[in-house]
C-alpha cells in the first residue's frame, strides 16, 4: 500500500511545485526563462566522456573479432584494430572533424606502463636469466648496428637521390635510423602472444624488444641534442657512451629501489587487504615515472621494479589480491594493446603525410636487410658461447619477429620541426614501416612458423618431480662446478641463493614464510591448485583420482586399498581448509572490507563448531584439575570464555606441530560425523553455549557482552583473507594466537 | 708448447682418454692442473678428505653423496682416469659428431647422464629409488625446514606421480619419462668442459 502511494506523492508535489514556478514567474512579470527541466550540458563532461567511449569501442571491437572465427584465426588482432582504426579516422574526417592523433604525452604516460608492467612481473625469471647474455647481446649490439646501418644507408641514398632529400643530413638520418631500428615490445606481444612458439624463442624476441629501450632512449637524446647543438665532438661520442651506461643501470637502479620499497611494504599490509594490490600498481608507476624525469630508461626501471618485488609481493599478499593483480595488469595491458592499435590506424588517417617514394621504400629494404644481417651475424658470435646453439630456423624467427610498433611513431612525433625539416616525411616512413612490420609480417608468421615446423610452446602440466630433480641437478651441477674449480653462473646462483634465503627474505617476507623452501612453496602452490580444481569440478567421483596426473589414471583405479584413502584424506583436509577459506565471513559492514556471502552461515558455524571443540580438547590436555569440578553452565562458560581469551591474547604458544596435525585429524573425522552426534555432544556442554554461538553468528552488532563471540570475530577476520600458498599455515593460524 | 707435451707425457694412458671421454687435450691437460691442486699430498689419487676439502662442496645440500659418486663401491682412491671419466659425464653433448652404431654410446649421452644422477638418488643401490632414498634427498635438499608430514605427502605425491608399473619405487626408466620435457642437455652441462 505504501509503496504504490509513495510515488504518487511524489508526483503531487511536483507537479505542485513546477505549478507554483509557474506562477511565480507570471506573477514576476520578468524576462526570466523558464526552470529547464531537461538540458545537455556536453561540454562539461567531454573529455571524459571521450575516453570512456574510446576504451568501450575498443573493448567493444576486441568482443567482435573473436565472433568471426575466420577472421581471428588468419589475421592477427594487431592488423584487424589498425584496419578499425584506419576506419575509424576516415569515419571522422568525413563527419568533418580533425581525427585525434596518438598524443605521446598520453602513449608514454598512460598506454605504454601497463603493458609493460604485465610483461615485466609475469616474466618467465629462469629462461630470461638463462638467455640473458644472447637477450643483452642482441639489444644492445643488434639495436646499434641496425641504427648505423640504416642511418648511413639512408644518407647515402639521400645524397645519390638528391632532389627533396639533399637536406637530409647525417644526424637527422642517424636519429630517424636509431628510431626506426628499434624492436616493439607492444607489437612483438600482440603477434607472439598468438603463434604461441616455444619458450626459448619468445624470450629471446620478447627480451631483446625489452632491453632494447635503453639503447634507444640514448641514441634518441643524444642524436635530439646533437641536431640542436649542430655539431659533434669527440668527446661527446664519449659522453654519449657513459650515457649508455648511466641510463640503463640507472633504470635499473631505480626500479630495484622501488622494488624493494613496494616488497617491505607488501609485509604489513595484513590488515588491510583490500589495498594490496594498489600498492603493487602504485609503485611500479613511481618507478617508471621517477626514471622518467631523470632521462633514465623507465621501462627497464618497471622491469626491474616487477621482476624484484614479484617473489616477495606474492609471498606476503593474500590470494584474492594475488588474483586481482593479475587480472587488473591483464585487463590494463589488454585495453592499452587495443588503443593503441586502434589509434596508430587513426593518426595515420589524421597526420600531415609527406610521401617519397625512394625514401619509404628504402628504408623498409634497410631494415629488413640490417635485421636480418645483424641476427645473423650476432648468432654467429654468440652461438660459441652458447649451450644450446641457435639453429638457421631460430635466427629466421628472431629476424623475422623483429617488429617495429607504436613506440617508434611516438618518439617520432614528439621530434620538433624546427630542427627536423624532414619530421613529417619521417612519420609517413615509419608509418609504413610499421604497417610493412605489423601487417605482412605479422599475418605471414604465422604460416612460416607452421611450415618450418618450428617447435612450439610444450603444454605441460607442471609437475613436483621435474621441481625436484631440476633443484637436486642445480645441487649437483654447482658441486661438480666446484670440483673442477670452475666459479659458472651456478656458483654465483647458488651465492646469491643463499643471501636471498639468509638476509632478505627475512627482511621482505613477514611471518613464517620467511623460513619456506621454495619446493616447499611449489608443492603447496600445486596442492592448492587442484584442491580449486576439485571445488570447482565438484564431483565426488573425482575426489579418488585427486592426486594423480592424467596418465596414471588408470593405474591409479589398480592401486590399493591404503594410498587412495591416505590421498583421499590429504585432499578432503586440503578441501575443507579451502573451502573455510574462500568462504569466509566478517562481523561487521564496513565499505572498507569485502563484503561476506550470504551463503555462509553454515559454513563459518561448522567451522566455529570444531574450533570449540578443538579448544575444549585442548583444555583438556591442559586441565589437570580433578573431576569433581561440578561448574554450573554460566560458570563454566565464564572459565571457557577467560580461557580462551587468554589463548587469544598470549603470544604465539609455541606448540608442536604434530599435535595440531593429530588435532586436525580429528576434526576431519568429526566433520565426517553426522550433525546429529555434534548436537548432541553441544547439548552436553549446556544448551546456553550454542545459543550464544549462534547468536554470535547471526547478530550483526559487534556483540561486546559474548567474550567467546569477540575472539572468533578476531580469529574469522585474521583468517579470512590468508596468503596464497597457506595450507600449513591455516592450520597453524587456527590453533595458535595472534 | 713444450711443457704441454711433457705434461701429457706423464698422464697415463691419455690417448685411451681422449677417445673414450672426447674430451680434448687442453681440457686434460686443465683437469690434470686441478687434480694436483686437489691432490695436495702428490700421492697420485684423490681420497675424501681431498674433496671434502672443497669449500663449494662442503655447504653444498647433497655435497656428500657427489663425494660418493665419486668413489666406485669399494674403493677408497680416485685416480686421475676415474676423476676424468666421472667428469666427462658433464660435458656438453656435441651433435657434430657423427652418430657411429657400432661405437658405444658415448660418456655424455642423455641417457648416461641421466644414468648418472639415477645413481645419486639410489643410495642403497638396489636399481630403483624407493621411498627412502627419495625421503633422505629431500631432507638433505630442504635442510630440516619442514615437517615429517609434508615430506612423507611430497614423496607421496612424487612416487605417484612418477610410478607407472605400481610397485612404489622409481625405477631407471620411469625416472626418464618423468624427465622426458627437460632438458637435460643444458641442465648436466658444464660450459668449459666442451
Amino acid at each position: 500500500m505504501m509503496t504504490r502511494i509513495l510515488p504518487l506523492l511524489l508526483l503531487l508535489v511536483f507537479c505542485c511545485l513546477s505549478v507554483r514556478c509557474l506562477q511565480n514567474q507570471s506573477d514576476q512579470q520578468h524576462h526570466k526563462r523558464a526552470f529547464p527541466v531537461i538540458s545537455i550540458h556536453y561540454e562539461a563532461v567531454r573529455t571524459p566522456f571521450e575516453v570512456a567511449l574510446w576504451i568501450l569501442l575498443a573493448s567493444l571491437m576486441k568482443l567482435g573479432f573473436h565472433l568471426i572465427p575466420r577472421l581471428s584465426s588468419v589475421v592477427p588482432e594487431s592488423c584487424l584494430l589498425i584496419a578499425v582504426g584506419l576506419l575509424l579516422g576516415g569515419l571522422i574526417r568525413v563527419i568533418g572533424e580533425n581525427p585525434p592523433v596518438l598524443d605521446s604525452q598520453l602513449f608514454f604516460f598512460c598506454l605504454l606502463p601497463p603493458i609493460i608492467l604485465d610483461a615485466g612481473y609475469f616474466l618467465p625469471i629462469r629462461p630470461f636469466t638463462e638467455n640473458a647474455g644472447t637477450i643483452l647481446t642482441f639489444a644492445v649490439v643488434g639495436t646499434l648496428w641496425n641504427s648505423f646501418f640504416v642511418g648511413a644507408g639512408l644518407y647515402g641514398v639521400c645524397r645519390l637521390e638528391g632532389g627533396g632529400l639533399a637536406s637530409v643530413d647525417l644526424l637527422s638520418c642517424l636519429l630517424f635510423g636509431s628510431i626506426v631500428s628499434a624492436v616493439d615490445p607492444v607489437a612483438v606481444l600482440a603477434v607472439f602472444e598468438e603463434i604461441h612458439i616455444n619458450e626459448l624463442l619468445h624470450i629471446l624476441v620478447f627480451g631483446e624488444s625489452l632491453l632494447n629501450d635503453a639503447v634507444t632512449v640514448v641514441l634518441y637524446h643524444l642524436f635530439e641534442e646533437f641536431a640542436h647543438v649542430g655539431e659533434v665532438t669527440p668527446g661527446d661520442v664519449f659522453l654519449g657512451v657513459l650515457c649508455f651506461f648511466v641510463v640503463a643501470l640507472g633504470g635499473v637502479m631505480v626500479g630495484a629501489v622501488y622494488g624493494v620499497l613496494a616488497a617491505f611494504t607488501s609485509r604489513f599490509t595484513a590488515h588491510s587487504r583490500v589495498i594490496e594490490p594498489l600498492f603493487v600498481f602504485l609503485y611500479s608507476y613511481m618507478a617508471y615515472l621517477s626514471a622518467e624525469v631523470f632521462h633514465l630508461s623507465g621501462i627497464m626501471a618497471l622491469i626491474a621494479c616487477g621482476v624484484l618485488m614479484r617473489p616477495y609481493v606474492e609471498a606476503n599478499i593474500s590470494h584474492k589480491s594475488y588474483t586481482t593483480i593479475k587480472y587488473f595488469l591483464k585487463m590494463w595491458s589488454s585495453v592499452s594493446e587495443t588503443l593503441i592499435f586502434i589509434f596508430l590506424g587513426v593518426s595515420t588517417v589524421a597526420g600531415p603525410h609527406v610521401w617519397n617514394w625512394t625514401f619509404v621504400s628504402i628504408t623498409i629494404v634497410l631494415c629488413l636487410v640490417s635485421r636480418v644481417l645483424g641476427v645473423v651475424g650476432l648468432t654467429y658470435i654468440i652461438n660459441k658461447y652458447r649451450m644450446v646453439k641457435l639453429s638457421g630456423k631460430d635466427q629466421f624467427i628472431v629476424a623475422y619477429g623483429g617488429l617495429r610498433g607504436a613506440i617508434a611513431f611516438s618518439l617520432v612525433f614528439l621530434l620538433s620541426s624546427d630542427d627536423f625539416a624532414m619530421k613529417n616525411m619521417f612519420l609517413t616512413a615509419i608509418i609504413t614501416v610499421i604497417f610493412f612490420t605489423v601487417f605482412v609480417q605479422g599475418m605471414t608468421i604465422r604460416p612460416l612458423v607452421d611450415l618450418l615446423a618450428v617447435k612450439k610452446k610444450k603444454q605441460s602440466k607442471t609437475s613436483i618431480i621435474e621441481e625436484i630433480h631440476t633443484q637436486f641437478m642445480e645441487h649437483l651441477l654447482a658441486g661438480i662446478e666446484g670440483v673442477c674449480g670452475h666459479y659458472g653462473h651456478r656458483h654465483w646462483r647458488e651465492k646469491m641463493n643463499r643471501f636471498n634465503k639468509r638476509y632478505v627474505k627475512r627482511c621482505l617476507i613477514g611471518g613464517e614464510r620467511s623460513q619456506e623452501p621454495q619446493l616447499i612453496s611449489f608443492y603447496n602452490k600445486m596442492e592448492l591448485k587442484q584442491a580449486m580444481m576439485l571445488l570447482e569440478s565438484n564431483s565426488s567421483a573425482s575426489l579418488n583420482t585427486a592426486g594423480h596426473t592424467t596418465t596414471t589414471i588408470e593405474q591409479s583405479s589398480r592401486r590399493t586399498l591404503n594410498i587412495s584413502k591416505e590421498r583421499e584424506e590429504e585432499i578432503r583436509k586440503i578441501l575443507r581448509a579451502n573451502l573455510q577459506k574462500t568462504r569466509q565471513r566478517l562481523r561487521s559492514y564496513s565499505r572498507h572490507t569485502l563484503m561476506p556471502d550470504p551463503a555462509e552461515d553454515d559454513w563459518s558455524e561448522t567451522h566455529l563448531r570444531k574450533q570449540r571443540v578443538e579448544i575444549q580438547r585442548r583444555m583438556s590436555l591442559f586441565l589437570t584439575g580433578p573431576a569433581h569440578r561440578q561448574e554450573s553452565p554460566p560458570m563454566r562458560r565464564a572459565r571457557f570464555e577467560s580461557d580462551n581469551q587468554e589463548h587469544v591474547t598470549r603470544p604465539s604458544v609455541p606448540l608442536n606441530v604434530t599435535p595440531v596435525s593429530s588435532v586436525l585429524q580429528d576434526s576431519v573425522t568429526i566433520d565426517n560425523e553426522s550433525e546429529k552426534s555434534d548436537e548432541s555432544r553441544w547439548r552436553r556442554h549446556g544448551g546456553d553455549e550454542k545459543q550464544e554461538g549462534e547468536r554470535g553468528i547471526r547478530g550483526r552488532k559487534p556483540s561486546v557482552t559474548f567474550a567467546l563471540d569477540l575472539d572468533e570475530q578476531k580469529r574469522s577476520r585474521c583468517l579470512s583473507d590468508l596468503g596464497p600458498n597457506q595450507l600449513n599455515e591455516d592450520d597453524e593460524e587456527s590453533f595458535l594466537s595472534h | 708448447m713444450g711443457s704441454t707435451n711433457s705434461t701429457l707425457i706423464k698422464i697415463p694412458n691419455v690417448d685411451e682418454l681422449i677417445q673414450e671421454t672426447g674430451f680434448s687435450t687442453a681440457h686434460i691437460i686443465r683437469l690434470h692442473d686441478r687434480f694436483k691442486e686437489l691432490d695436495k699430498e702428490r700421492r697420485g689419487y684423490l681420497c675424501p678428505q681431498d674433496f671434502g676439502a672443497i669449500k663449494g662442496l662442503a655447504i653444498n645440500p647433497i655435497g656428500d653423496r657427489i663425494i660418493g659418486a665419486f668413489f666406485s663401491p669399494g674403493r677408497e682412491t680416485v685416480d686421475f682416469y676415474t676423476f676424468v671419466k666421472i667428469l666427462a659425464h658433464f660435458r656438453p653433448a656435441d651433435n657434430s659428431r657423427p652418430k657411429e652404431s657400432s661405437s658405444p654410446e658415448p660418456i655424455n649421452s642423455r641417457t648416461n647422464k641421466l644414468k648418472f644422477v639415477f645413481q645419486m638418488y639410489d643410495i642403497d643401490k638396489d636399481g630403483k629409488i624407493s621411498r627412502i632414498d627419495l625421503l633422505k634427498a629431500l631432507r638433505s635438499m630442504l635442510e630440516m625446514q619442514v615437517t615429517e608430514e609434508q615430506l612423507d605427502s611430497i614423496v607421496d605425491r612424487t612416487i605417484q606421480e612418477a610410478d607407472l608399473d605400481g610397485d612404489d619405487a622409481i625405477s631407471f626408466e620411469e625416472f626418464r619419462k618423468s624427465l622426458e620435457k627437460v632438458n637435460i642437455d643444458h641442465k648436466m652441462s658444464i660450459r668449459f668442459l666442451r
